[in-house]
């Protein structure tokens, strides 16, 4: 059995994402073969060969991935993938986009979002936000699955020394071009991964009044997060957004501030370690999976919070 | 240009889900059904397409039981023209459903299909991808904006980093993201007025296929619910629990 995992990155940086994919697959068992396919790539290559527990790093270094576009990434990885057992990435916006496609041209069914192994062919995946756990089972030769990084433990970076072969590329499949990305700039850990998150909602009211978490994540060296009334305000752009369909976290430390606690936000956010919440209305539903809740104005508490904080850590 | 939506019914999203008893499955007897939200915002901009003249005709399709034609009139209310009804009471998958969606493309010919990003219940996220890899079409999955020119459609995706517009050849599918609009009510008039339009309804057998779904779901858990936390009174009481308590600062 060899499972091919689809390396995340930007070209220069693996995300760390792709070591709890690794992780994932080793909890399925056999070799584990990581392709990377991107532009002027290699560091990447060099990064996931050095990853504990990886066998071989296949490298597609090509104009065609650059841009990570999922007609040209599905072709390549359908053409290789269809000799190996599982084929698995994590799930984020490049892996949910690219799987589905390259399970499709291998007439296989996609197992999505899993958080655990059972075994080779049976994994369990949360469904309707969470509110519910599924145990499937696939049959299909090749099983394609997203993994939820949070799920896994990542394997250590370093301790590998996988070989590194070039994968010649496939096709242009000439479907879409790039035309521009706007990435959000941040100083701050990656949101998805970081162990401390401090999370604002609409009760913040404005966009300005981010900064006072900004004061205590700065503190804290924490990730800001939103939920989707806030950034459907317009307080924060969308990679902010936490919960069933935004991004997935699960922290040591997660802090929600002016936040209900819709279904919606508690499916991204629910698996951290410990969660605080700060909310004016002691009915909140956000309050019944706080660890420590405080019933408080959030433009008394944060600043306080903060003050203490400077004391404390 | 003809756009194709699709459309799935599926549980209330204010409904709180029980798990049954048995683990087969969350119950869903007497529970508010409804559109699945990413449909809806499909729908929207299929209309708002047509409203500007870059859209001759909407068409919504659903695959599922007989009561999905309530979703398809909501969809003809907010605006579509004419709906399909692929009438099925076995489960759907997303492979199942791409590839009965190919073979409505290919008897529709639409330039643009547009399907939700995700249905809210089975939490997939696949159906789109999959039916533009089988019909060999582009695709740009968790659109926040739409633009169509020509023989082309400009779509910015919210993604993982932030922003990403991409270009693709027409006909292409796109999938909705939240923010890509925010759907209409439909009004008594036009609820009145979709009443009478068409909807035809066929079956998997009569499209020349047969479904198959590959997973096979062995049970369905509640998960862990969480402990019970506790209130604190003030700011310092938090972080003396922060701190020597629960160790997370
Ligand atoms: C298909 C679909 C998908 C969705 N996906 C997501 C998702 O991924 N993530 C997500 O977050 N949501 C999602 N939602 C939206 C979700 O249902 C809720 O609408 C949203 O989470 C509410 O955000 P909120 O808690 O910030 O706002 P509200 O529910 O309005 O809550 C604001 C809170 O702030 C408190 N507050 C106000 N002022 C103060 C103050 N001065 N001090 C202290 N507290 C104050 C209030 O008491 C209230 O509890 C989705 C919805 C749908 C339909
Ligand atoms: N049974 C179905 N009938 C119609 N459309 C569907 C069906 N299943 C999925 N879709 C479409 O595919 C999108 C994504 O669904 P999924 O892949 O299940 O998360 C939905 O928002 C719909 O647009």
């Amino acid at each position: 059995m060899t499972i091919l995992v689809l390396a995340e990155h930007d070209n220069n940086t693996l995300n760390q994402a792709s070591l709890s994919v690794i992780a994932a697959a080793r909890a399925i068992g056999g070799d584990i073969d990581v392709l990377v396919a991107g532009e002027n790539c290699s560091a990447v290559a060099d990064a996931a060969a050095a990853a504990d527990g990886v066998t071989r790093v296949l490298l597609a270094d090509s104009p065609l991935y650059g841009h990570f576009l999922s007609e040209n990434l599905a072709l390549l990885l359908s053409r290789t993938g269809h000799a190996y057992s599982h084929i698995l990435a994590a799930a984020g916006t490049t892996g949910k986009d690219v799987l589905p496609r390259v399970a499709a041209l291998l007439d296989t069914a996609q197992i999505s979002d899993i958080i655990r192994v059972e075994d080779a062919d049976t994994f369990v995946r949360p469904i309707y936000a969470g509110n519910a756990l599924a145990t499937v089972r696939s049959d299909d030769p090749v099983k394609v699955i997203t993994v939820r990084p949070t799920a896994f433990d990542p394997v250590s970076a370093e301790g590998g020394s996988a070989a590194i072969e070039a994968l010649p590329a496939a096709e242009d499949a000439g479907l879409s071009a790039f035309v521009s990305a706007q990435n959000a700039e941040s100083d701050r850990p990656d949101l998805a991964s970081a162990d401390i998150v401090i999370s604002g909602g609409r009760g913040m009211q404005n966009g300005e009044n981010f900064q006072l978490l900004e004061n205590v994540a700065d503190i804290l060296g924490a990730a800001i997060g939103a939920s989707r009334a806030a950034v459907d305000a317009g307080f924060v752009p969308n990679d902010m957004q936490v919960g069933q369909t935004g991004k997935i976290v699960a922290p040591q430390l997660y802090i929600a501030v002016g936040i209900s606690g819709a279904i919606q936000h508690l499916a991204g956010m629910s698996d951290s370690k410990v969660i605080v919440a700060i909310n004016k209305d002691e009915e909140a539903p956000i309050f019944q999976v706080a660890d420590y809740g405080l019933v408080a104005d959030l433009f008394d508490a944060v600043p306080a919070l903060e003050n203490a904080l400077r004391d404390a850590v | 240009m003809k756009v194709l939506v699709a459309v799935k019914r599926v549980i209330d999203y204010n409904v709180k889900v029980r798990v049954k008893p048995d683990q087969s499955g969350v119950d869903l007897d007497n529970v508010k059904m409804a559109m699945n939200p990413f449909c809806e915002i499909a729908v929207e901009e299929a209309v708002r397409l047509k409203e500007k003249g870059l859209a001759s005709e909407v068409i919504v399709v659903s695959i599922g039981t007989a009561a999905s034609q309530e979703q398809i009139r909501t969809a003809l209310a907010l605006g579509a023209d004419r709906g399909l009804l692929i009438e099925t009471d076995e489960e759907v998958q997303p492979l199942d459903a791409a590839k009965l969606l190919k073979a409505v493309v290919e008897q529709e010919q639409p330039g643009l299909v547009i399907l939700g990003k995700q249905s809210i219940d089975s939490d997939n996220n696949q159906t789109g991808q999959m039916l533009a890899a089988l019909t060999g079409m582009g695709q740009a999955t968790f659109a926040s904006a739409v633009e169509v020119t020509d023989d082309r459609v400009q779509v910015t995706r919210e993604v993982d980093g932030g922003l990403m517009t991409l270009s693709l050849k027409l006909p292409a599918v796109i999938t909705t993201d939240l923010r890509l609009n925010e759907p209409r009510y439909a009004s008594l008039p036009n609820i009145m007025k979709a009443k009478k339009k068409p909807v035809a309804v066929t079956t998997a057998d009569e499209l020349g296929l047969a479904l198959s779904p590959r997973l096979k779901t062995l049970k369905v858990e509640a998960p862990e619910p969480r402990k019970a936390g506790i209130k604190v009174a003030d700011v310092a009481a938090l972080v003396d629990k922060l701190k020597n308590e629960a160790k997370v600062i």
